[in-house]
């Protein structure tokens, strides 16, 4: 069952979750809590369909997908960070907002195919010599270059975090923001920034399921994609190398169900497809189980930061 | 020019309340703006989403219908905020009181009407209660994340309602199309005054809310736990079994509901069956303050937005995602509202703190 084709198609079911999951640690890590994930993912699925469809340029559609999701991102911050309003309400009204939002301008999309164009831009690229280990080159090194930038992501945002001064000071915002503006570190600029970094990334990951993994546009296309990623962020413990393992491991149980379709295993389809979310609870139980200081989330996650109120 | 943001002293009822209002103006003003934008004249749409909704006694029901759940599950939702313990569960929560309800409904057929919808209301209760129970007893044992377990729960409930539908419940008789079988006279709601029944439980919920949280002991302290933790346990509240009373009123007052809808609307299971409810209803919960008596109005007004939106939908051609969008952006206002009820905003004009600077 476990065979190199399902294990390659894994990791591409796991991409858009990368992608949301990197974005949802970048944002606490500001310590902002963001539960809109699931509706910027669909602002960047839908406007990043929409910008391809209309324009059949890939690369555009990428670009306006990530402004997109960074648009969502943005009124969520100016809730959060400059009202300092409730973070789990705000992002609860963004992820209503951005399935409205991809609702009503997929109305008319729905059914429609992107071109052949995309499907030459997301081809499988093999890279060279590491494409060629056996079994790991095919599942790891030969895909398309959406793939390869959720690699590349996932380790500039660790390299970011743990190894450059701005990370450190990101870091410093989330755990302790009053002694990081006693630092004099421009706070509200780090937060809305990285906040709309963070909507970018979900953006992006939403715009591959709606170009690349499905690529037709259907109603409420990311299916709670978007929830799994804000559990997968504490399943990996706000780390973004560790962000990887977890979204590829979750693209498998993604897929199962329909894998096993038509196979000896007698089991309903619609029973395996609760697996994603039963491993996401039995995971988040057994994190809270064994609570290490190293896994923690960001001291001043979803406190509003108020300076006079020290 | 440079602005200072200063905290306010508690601001009374009036203030508040013109604070809210305005929010709402200011958001029908932008929803206005982005009908303009499709064409549409937003006075018109206003009005005929009102006549949709309140134009004739038909509408009214049809209204009331609609508020029913939104009222309850909010109702259902509050107890849980009031503990800030965010229970996004409620679709779950009323899928799986629908679920057990409708087990009855359709083995129990041969029951006497009066008892069989009696023992659909305790299942309802029962359904959504141990939906809220199982992420109330990780919450409280081990501090795991509650919004992530009720939501993932909803999607379990609802894999588990979609397994039913399209296998062992399967009604046999519906040419192949996968749907249950409608439920026998005897497990739907009666109604009346032209609207099922559903309204008189969500009359006595409503009271029984208002006192549990205001007036009894156990909903003091779900309360001061919300508040801090700390205060909880030096005033000595057992906060395991508070956290799971909660959480078994919260969830099973959500799974009233599912037997409500499953029973008295849909007359049996479906996969559809909240329409979304268990997410508005947190956003009505949050609106109405958590006060039941805030709620009850945060439900009328948005079963008619719902209402309405459905009605122009058919005059106006709009689609029902926009009563989606109309209602996030209510919402980023009221949201975005609270900060002038807590703070001041000052704005120092450079020209006059020179001109005040010089004066010295």
């Amino acid at each position: 069952m476990i065979t190199v084709a399902f294990l390659k198609a894994a990791i591409i079911a796991g991409t858009p979750l990368l992608f949301a999951t990197l974005g949802e640690i970048i944002t606490e890590k500001s310590g902002h809590l963001n539960l809109g994930v699931e509706g910027m993912m669909l602002m960047g699925a839908i406007i990043g369909f929409q910008v391809g469809y209309s324009t059949n340029s890939p690369l555009l559609a990428l670009v306006f997908a990530a402004i997109a999701g960074a648009f969502g991102a943005l009124i969520y911050a100016f809730l959060t960070v400059s009202l300092r309003a409730n973070q789990v309400v705000s992002g609860l009204a963004l992820t209503i907002f951005g399935t409205g939002f991809a609702g009503f301008i997929g109305k008319s999309l729905v059914g429609m195919k992107m071109t052949d164009e995309f499907n030459y831009f997301f081809r499988d690229l093999k890279i060279p010599v590491l494409g060629d280990i056996p079994y790991l080159g095919e599942i790891l090194f030969n895909h398309d270059i959406f793939v390869y930038l959720g690699y590349v992501t996932a380790i500039v945002l660790g390299l970011y975090l743990y190894n450059t001064g701005k990370g450190l000071n990101l870091r410093a915002i989330g755990e302790n923001p009053a002694a990081a503006d006693a630092a004099s570190i421009p706070i509200t600029k780090y937060k809305y920034l990285h906040i709309l970094l963070g909507g970018a990334l979900c953006g992006l990951g939403g715009a591959y399921l709606s170009l690349a993994y499905v690529p037709v546009w259907q109603e409420n296309i990311t299916a709670g994609r978007g929830w799994i990623a804000v559990a997968l962020v504490i399943f990996a413990g706000w780390n973004p190398y560790k962000a990887i393992i977890g979204s590829f491991l979750f693209g498998g149980l993604d897929i199962i169900g329909f894998r096993l379709q038509g196979t000896a295993v007698a089991i309903s389809q619609y029973i395996f497809d609760m697996a994603p979310y039963v491993a996401t609870i039995v995971i988040l139980v057994i994190v809270s189980l064994r609570k290490s200081r190293k896994n923690a989330p960001p001291k001043a996650l979803s406190e509003p930061y108020f300076r006079e109120e020290r | 020019m440079q602005f200072r943001i200063v905290k306010k002293a508690e601001i009374g009822k009036k203030k508040r309340v013109l604070i809210f209002l305005g929010s709402i103006v200011a958001a029908l003003f932008v929803s206005g703006l982005f009908l303009v934008f499709l064409k549409l004249n937003p006075f018109q749409v206003y009005v005929a989403m009102l006549q949709g909704s309140l134009g004739s006694a038909y509408r009214i029901e049809q209204t009331i219908i609609y508020a029913i759940p939104l009222l309850i599950t909010s109702l259902g939702v509050a107890i849980a905020f009031k503990m800030k313990f965010w229970n996004i569960g409620a679709e779950g929560q009323i899928l799986m009181g629908a679920f057990l309800a409708s087990y009855f409904a359709l083995n129990y057929s041969h029951l006497p009407k009066p008892i069989l919808l009696f023992i659909m209301f305790v299942a309802g209760f029962i359904g959504g209660a141990v939906w809220g129970i199982i992420p109330a007893f990780f919450k409280s044992k081990w501090d795991t994340n509650e919004t992530i377990i009720t939501l993932m729960m909803n999607y379990v409930a609802l894999k588990w309602v979609v397994y039913l539908q399209y296998g062992p419940w399967k009604d046999p008789n519906a040419s192949g199309f996968p749907r249950i079988a409608n439920f026998a006279e005897n497990a739907v709601l009666p109604e009346l005054l032209g609207v099922h029944v559903g309204w008189i439980m969500a009359v006595l919920l409503t009271i029984f809310v208002y006192y549990f949280l205001n007036k009894s002991k156990k909903g003091f302290e779900i309360a001061v736990l919300g508040e801090s933790i700390n205060t909880a346990r030096y005033a000595g509240v057992n906060i395991f079994s508070t956290v799971i009373l909660a959480m078994v009123l919260s969830g099973g007052i959500c799974g009233v509901v599912g037997f409500i809808e499953a029973s008295a609307v849909e007359q049996t299971l479906t996969k559809d069956i909240t329409g979304g409810v268990g997410f508005t209803a947190i956003i009505i919960a949050w609106l109405g303050a958590l006060k039941p008596q805030w709620i009850v109005l945060a439900s009328g007004l948005f079963a008619i937005l719902i209402q309405g939106s459905s009605y122009i939908q058919s005059a106006f051609g709009v689609s029902t995602f926009s009563a989606q969008l109309l209602e996030a952006i209510v919402l980023f206002f009221v949201l975005g509202s609270d900060f002038f009820t807590r703070y001041k905003l000052i704005i120092d004009w450079p020209i006059l703190s020179r001109t005040k600077e010089s004066g010295k």
